[in-house]
């Protein structure tokens, strides 16, 4: 079935804000909103990625070198906060509104100027987060806040400005979160071509909908306990303060109420556009399609109820450790459903390796290692062991730099040619992949020989025991860092121009967002299809 | 769903800078609060203007969807998406009193019990007059009376629930027609929605001047002012939505089969009236 569009329009004739910078602060079209949450979210990236590159230069040796402990402490807190609210959330926030309309035939997304403000809310929301930064050189202020991201108390009700713009800074991203989850779900409900009933709904769409649904639920709750420690810094309440009957603790299970939640918001999507690479690439269909969306919807319910894994050593009565270790346990049985489908897709396929593929099948194996190592802590008595260890640090950068920052890049060498109309260098798309993926094993996996050993995260300065590890970690996270610069530059090769694609970019490649043009009008499917 | 197709275009919004206003505004608001809370007195200037810039767009904004909506733009295809929109924004809004309901619970059954549990280990000599019971405002709290129930709280649930009578009744009103019944209703709920806030007005003075029941009151003060002053809050919205939808009314906005915005409002309105059931019976009564 092949749809006749009209050619690529970027003139906006329907627009009383055509041309340049209004064009962008006012627009209400998918594409174009989806084109700005991309370019914020790989502008956080390189933010959020120099931050961490200082904190690895100051751990390549013992000792203090470059920086005071309390700056190290909040440039890792600040790292996290960037890369997961200001870099992977958008950057699947981007997905979703290029991908979303054009995969399930509807003509936008469903609330158009709501879209908008959801992308706006998040230059204020990442201004307030590194603006102590600059204030403390004005001598404002004593910097960012300096807790970790988690922000515990009783450490963050005694820390200073910088906590409180941290806590409106998680309002503003929130608030932006929650706003684009609403008009995801009702785009995916109300908008979704003719035909098109939820078992044919393309996976991407069904990992969104239930990271929506996930986003809708922990959230609100999140905002709650960054409320009660504002209220318990300036207004005298005790929420987490003994002396007042309350507890730091309950700041904990309010966090990590949406804390681990917020694992699968990152990877869900994630989750849903690996089939789609997959398959195309394999020129085989998904395998196992029920089975996925079965996985993902077991997934995100597990996900609500196992969140004091992240505080097994804090004291939890024993009946709790247990059933936190075995619930937690329970998430691997869909995980691994979902890696079986992945695999069984490949199966037999006629496979090429174009760097899409290729990111595809490093997040499948590399991800493993962050499932696998997952069990280990969860492991109520190897917890004891490694809690707040770099075992951690390791664990959580192979769940969320392969499992999500490889799984976006995914998609977007996938995507990239259908939104520019032109195809990225293989090549160096292909120096990115290799580059990437022995980088990141480098910076890593001695992480995880770290932990094992007994090295304490969050602190600037270590034993001599640990020197050799740290300094490979430190060379791999510089080449990691610098080899992002490919990243950019294959990307803005590609915008600006390279060789034209048809619509059906991948011969592969199965869907709707296939039949358009590349790039597509700037209208897309005013007319719905049928889907039979 | 969407068995047949849609037989005219969907509603796409021209461009508007409302948006990116809205988020300038919020900026300027919480970026003045951070100082203003910091001891910098510009902060409270900041604050305001951030606040008139989010009023002006309030105004502007829905002014101009009123407008669209009179203009016929939505049809049930838009209709079915503000409908859907507005039962998953009240269900973030559920999710963001559960934090508060949560810490509530928690503070009850964990660690005010689990407080007086190592009072009791150390022979009580570590906080005399603390017998980690509930009320509390914990270990080093003063001394502060609980709100009873059977009083002001009491009058305010019949107060609510009876408003969430009268706008079923200016709901019907429409239905049938009755233009009358339709404003009737909604100013007795506007009155009733006002006359709570008054209550609840007095009850924390009264608290504050003689209960010694303040935010600063452990545990049970802040969760009581928390739950019930996030009501409030959302009462006093609730109740300047319903003033917006009874002055649309009184203009002949919304037909019979067509009141999104009536009904959008009326699920608030009951979504806030089951709130505070729920906050009668664990925060005053239990």
């Amino acid at each position: 079935m092949s749809i006749a569009t009209t050619a690529p329009d970027h003139t906006h004739h329907d627009s009383g804000y055509s041309g340049g910078l209004l064009r962008w602060l006012t627009t209400t079209n998918h594409k174009d909103i989806g084109t700005l949450y991309m370019t914020f979210a790989l502008l956080m990236f390189f933010v959020g990625g120099a931050m961490i590159l200082a904190v690895r230069a100051e751990l390549f040796q013992p000792g203090l070198q470059m920086m005071q402990p309390e700056f190290f402490n909040q440039l890792i807190g600040v790292h996290a906060l960037v890369m997961i609210f200001a870099a992977l959330m958008p950057a699947a926030t981007g997905f979703a509104n290029w991908q979303i309309p054009l995969m399930i035939g509807a003509p936008d997304m469903a609330l158009p100027r709501l879209n908008n403000w959801g992308f706006w809310l998040l230059p204020p929301a990442a201004t307030l987060l590194v603006l102590p930064f600059a204030l403390a050189l004005f001598g404002i202020g004593d910097g960012a806040l300096a807790t970790g991201w988690t922000m515990y108390a009783p450490l963050s009700v005694q820390g200073g400005l910088g906590v409180d713009f941290a806590i409106f800074a998680v309002h503003l991203f929130g608030i932006s979160s929650v706003m684009g989850s609403i008009n995801i779900i009702v785009t995916i409900f109300n908008m979704r071509a003719p035909g098109m009933t939820m078992m044919k709904l393309p996976l991407f769409a069904w990992g969104w909908l239930i990271t929506a649904f996930l986003l809708i639920a922990t959230i609100p709750v999140l905002a709650g306990a960054v409320t009660m420690l504002l209220t318990d810094r300036h207004f005298g309440t005790h929420f987490f303060n003994a002396a007042g009957g309350g507890d730091p603790i309950l700041f904990q299970h309010l966090f990590w109420f949406f804390g681990h939640p917020e694992v699968y918001i990152l990877l869900l999507p994630v989750w849903g556009l690996i089939p789609h690479v997959l398959s195309t690439f394999s020129r085989k269909p998904v395998y196992g399609y029920k089975a996925q969306v079965y996985a993902f919807i077991a997934i995100g319910l597990l996900s609500v109820v196992v969140w004091a894994h992240h505080f097994l050593t804090v004291g939890l009565p024993v009946p709790a450790l247990i059933y936190f270790m075995f619930s937690t346990m329970a998430i691997s049985l869909p995980l691994a459903v979902l890696f079986f489908c992945w695999i069984a897709t490949m199966w037999r396929g006629s496979i090429s390796f174009e760097t899409p593929m290729l990111f595809a099948i490093g997040f499948i194996v590399l991800f493993g290692i962050a499932g696998l190592t997952g069990l280990v802590l969860a492991d109520v008595a190897a917890d004891a062991q490694y809690h707040h260890s770099y075992f951690v640090v390791a664990h959580f950068h192979y769940a969320l730099f392969t499992g999500g920052i490889m799984g976006v890049m995914t998609g977007v060498y996938y995507w990239l040619p259908k939104w520019t109309g032109h195809m990225y260098s293989e090549t160096l798309g292909k120096w990115h992949f290799w580059l990437t993926v022995v980088s990141f094993n480098l910076t890593f996996m001695p992480q995880f020989f770290l932990g094992l050993a007994g090295m304490p995260r969050r602190i600037p300065d270590y034993a001599l025991q640990f020197a050799e590890f740290n300094a490979i970690s430190t060379v791999g996270s510089f080449i990691l860092g610098i080899s992002q610069l490919l990243f950019a530059w294959n990307i803005w090769q590609c915008v600006r121009g390279g060789a034209k694609v048809s619509g059906k970019v991948w011969e592969g490649a199965d869907g709707l967002e296939w039949q358009l043009s590349s790039p597509p009008p700037h209208h897309s499917w005013e007319t719905q299809p049928e889907v039979k | 769903m969407n068995a047949a197709p849609h037989t005219h275009a969907y509603y796409v919004p021209q461009p508007s800078l409302y948006p990116f206003v809205l988020s300038g505004g919020m900026f300027l608001l919480l970026l003045g609060s951070i100082l203003a809370m910091n001891g910098f007195g510009a902060g409270s200037w900041v604050m305001l203007g951030g606040s008139g810039v989010i009023v002006y767009v309030l105004f502007g904004w829905f002014g101009k969807v009123i407008g669209e909506s009179q203009g016929g733009s939505y049809r049930e295809w838009e209709d079915k998406s503000f409908r859907y929109g507005m039962v998953w924004f009240i269900a973030s809004e559920v999710m963001f009193f559960a934090a508060f309901f949560g810490a509530l619970f928690y503070v009850r059954t964990i660690s005010v019990p689990e407080l007086g549990n190592m009072q009791a280990a150390h022979g009580a000599t570590l906080w005399p007059d603390f017998a980690g019971t509930w009320p509390s405002a914990g270990p080093k709290g003063a001394a502060f009376t609980p709100m009873a129930a059977w009083g002001i709280p009491a009058i305010n649930t019949a107060l609510l629930l009876s408003s969430g009578v009268t706008v079923t009744w200016a709901h019907w009103g429409l239905l049938q027609n009755s233009r009358r019944q339709l404003s009737l209703g909604l100013a007795a709920t506007v009155l009733l929605g006002i006359a709570f806030l008054v209550l609840q007005a007095y009850e924390y003075h009264h608290a504050y001047t003689e209960m010694g029941l303040t935010l600063g009151a452990g545990a049970y003060g802040a969760t009581f002012f928390m739950l019930t002053g996030f009501h409030g809050f959302h009462v006093t919205l609730g109740a300047i939505m319903l003033s917006v939808i009874l002055a649309r009314s009184m203009q002949g906005h919304f037909t019979a089969d067509r009141h999104f915005g009536f009904e959008a409002v009326t699920w608030y309105w009951h979504f806030v009236d089951v709130v505070w059931l729920l906050l009668f019976v664990v925060v005053y009564w239990l």
